[in-house]
């Protein structure tokens, strides 16, 4: 046996793992001959990418004037789709929570969001199953999806939302529609969404009644004209083709865009499609922002980012590559215990481990939030959850304070991208920043 | 009460048409509309709207409750996501026409494009006419009568709601069948031909639906053989 073999005799290459065939590819590839059919799971991509961790800020020096970190007013504050709507929203953080449904999360997980975001000044967003009344009595202030599915879409939903997110793309599946597996389609689920108990759901990936850009600006104007021009209308794209999208989404007339980049979460869709297709968020905002500057459309059209953000040293540098603001939703779902080491034995269950869950498609999350199973559900308790998030919304907020003073900022906003530099070649392209002790950016 | 969108803007017959103090059956007409898109959309007091001509994209979406006669033809998008109440167009309408409708009844007298129907979600669709490609394409539930002809794809991935068809289908989508028609289906057709105002046998009329073999992940587990 090659365990009790002394090590002078060992001959390490029948033991050689391929790199081509690594371990978890070569069971998917078992698991593909066994069932005929694609992987589905839920998270976002688990390839390595570049990320903003890939950046660093400078801080101040002898050439600027840092702010003191702990006394000094730095203003936290954003107003999101003030271009058309009578309404905008005034949010008091930068940071927002992304579109999830209910359906693909419990009741419980929704209405601890709810609780948290309101804590904290700041927006919730429905998903693809419609708004719940426990989901706008808990969220102050709630964005809502108008998906391709338009499951439970209606106009007095529409009237009682802060705003509206037409939603073209997602960061995990540019091009593909929700899905929802029959175990989670319960009654009160399918009664939302009109379909049968039981059925794997698979959402339209494409809007029923528009083909087009042109289409999208009429489709805008119809939705500002339901809500009488009153709430902002924002328009969430996939990282794919950012600049053009960008571009096209401010001629369809968004008051505000939401770029998702290719890390950002999905509670069920094909492994194929969510670490293969779009690109990483870090590139995507500076597409983005380039094509708001050169329309002169930036800090008029605002842009919210989402996929992969996790800390407050992501908002920061995402606002300072010019976005308006993040949105957060895999991070907030971790704040509320997804992948926390607790009921160890329902992980076995699903053949996984805390820190490599992905298993929000089965409804059988073993910490209460991606289910519909009431004795999971009751494992996170609204109060319990919401307090958590708000700890890490607090906690991110402080984070992103912190960097920004570091660098002589008075408000968030003013970050800017002459505040980083970048640790690797591919993040400096990416970026438009210049690598780190150098004055090189690749590409510029 | 007469708006005329050549002198008022459509802001501001939108908005009237908005407020919520309206009585039942209070008619409105609404003249010299020349294609304008979003014209009386989310309604949702039980009115009787005239429009006097063609509109473009998406009049009457989301409506709710109100009574529309569009004395004309329609754009794309015709009573999107309508929820309840009655659209009736004289003429022809484009494509997606009542797509992801909710409920209510869309009567189109003439002929519609494609996507009739597409995402319906409990909405009664009538035409008079003949449809183009992927009609009823992922219908949920409700029901699309078509007393001429249909497009490719008729049905594609549907789920629940009833097809049925008076004339030549030119192909059916995935997973959509002919299926029997029993006296329960010749009644609601029946109802449905009468409240559009449309008088055809129901005999000359075959039923469509879901074969449902596509609601679930086939999944082989050969690992169990």
């Amino acid at each position: 046996m090659p365990f009790e073999m002394k090590r002078q005799n060992f001959d390490p290459r029948p033991l050689r793992p391929s790199s081509t065939f690594p371990d978890h590819v070569l069971a998917e590839i078992h698991r593909a001959a066994d069932q005929g059919v694609y992987e589905i799971r839920g998270f976002g991509a688990k390839r390595s990418i570049p990320t903003f961790d890939d950046l660093l800020f400078l801080g101040a020096s002898m050439s600027r004037y840092p702010l003191e970190g702990y006394r000094e007013r730095c203003d936290t504050s954003v107003v999101i789709g003030n271009r058309f709507a009578k309404r905008p929203l005034e949010l008091k953080i930068p940071i927002t929570i992304a579109g999830m449904s209910f359906g693909a999360l419990g009741a419980n997980a929704k209405e601890s969001i709810g609780l948290a975001a309101t804590e904290m000044g700041t927006s919730t967003t429905t998903g693809d199953g419609g708004m719940t009344d426990e989901e706008r009595l808990s969220s102050k202030t709630l964005i809502y999806q108008v998906l391709p599915s338009r499951y439970g879409l209606n106009p007095d939903d529409v009237r009682r939302a802060d705003a509206l997110e037409v939603v073209v793309g997602q960061g995990a599946k540019p091009g593909g529609g929700g899905m929802l597996l029959g175990q989670k389609i319960t009654e009160r689920v399918a009664g939302m969404r009109d379909l049968p108990v039981g059925i794997d759901q698979r959402s339209a990936c494409r809007h029923p009644d528009w083909t087009g850009p042109d289409d999208l600006e009429i489709k805008v104007q119809e939705l500002r004209e339901i809500t009488d021009w009153k709430i902002p209308i924002l328009i969430k794209i996939g990282a794919t083709r950012v600049q053009f999208d960008v571009a096209l989404a401010i001629k369809a007339g968004a008051d505000a865009i939401v770029l998702d980049g290719m890390q950002g979460g999905t509670a069920a869709t094909q492994d194929v499609f969510i670490e293969h297709v779009g690109i990483p968020t870090l590139p995507a905002v500076r597409q983005a922002v380039d094509a708001l500057v050169e329309l002169d459309m930036h800090r008029k059209v605002q842009l919210i980012v989402s996929g992969g953000i996790r800390s407050g040293a992501d908002v920061a540098k995402a606002l300072a590559l010019g976005a308006d603001a993040v949105s957060i939703g895999s991070a907030a779902m971790v704040a509320l215990g997804c992948n926390r080491p607790v009921y160890l034995e329902d992980y076995e269950k699903l053949g996984t481990l805390p820190g490599c869950c992905h298993h929000c498609h089965t409804g059988r999350c073993p910490v209460g939030i991606t289910t519909q199973d009431p004795d999971l559900e009751a494992r996170l308790r609204p109060e319990q959850g919401s307090r958590w998030l708000r700890n890490y919304l607090s906690t991110m907020v402080l984070e992103l304070q912190t960097l920004a003073r570091a660098c002589g900022k008075s408000h968030v906003q003013n970050l800017e991208p002459e505040d980083m530099v970048a640790l690797t070649v591919e993040a400096a392209a990416m970026a438009k920043v210049p690598l780190a002790g150098t004055s090189w950016i690749p590409g510029a | 009460m007469q708006f005329d969108l050549a002198t008022q803007s459509l802001r501001e017959i939108n908005a009237a048409l908005h407020h919520s103090d309206r009585e039942e059956g209070e008619e409105y007409v609404i003249a010299h509309p020349k294609g304008t898109h979003s014209v009386a959309v989310g309604l949702t007091d039980p009115i009787d709207v005239t429009i006097d001509g063609h509109v473009g994209y998406y009049c009457a979406g989301m409506n709710k409750n109100a009574s529309i006669h569009i004395a004309g033809n329609a754009g794309p998008g015709l009573a999107e996501n309508m929820m309840s109440g009655r659209v009736v167009v004289d003429g022809n309408a484009s494509q997606y026409a009542g797509a992801s409708g909710h409920g209510g009844l869309l009567v189109i007298k003439g002929n519609t494009s494609s996507r009739c129907g597409i995402s319906m979600k409990g909405i009664n669709i009538v035409v008079g006419g003949s449809i183009g490609h992927f009609g009823a394409f992922m219908a949920q539930s409700g029901r699309l009568v078509v007393c001429g002809d249909c497009g490719g794809n008729l049905g594609d991935s549907i789920y629940e709601a009833h097809i049925y068809i008076r004339g030549e289908i030119d192909s059916l989508g995935s997973d959509c069948i002919e299926k029997e028609m029993i006296p329960d289906h010749q009644r609601e057709l029946e109802v449905l031909l009468q409240n559009a105002g449309l008088h055809y046998s129901t005999a000359e009329f075959r039923r469509y639906g879901s074969a449902r073999t596509l609601y679930n992940f086939h999944i082989d587990n050969a690992d169990a053989i």
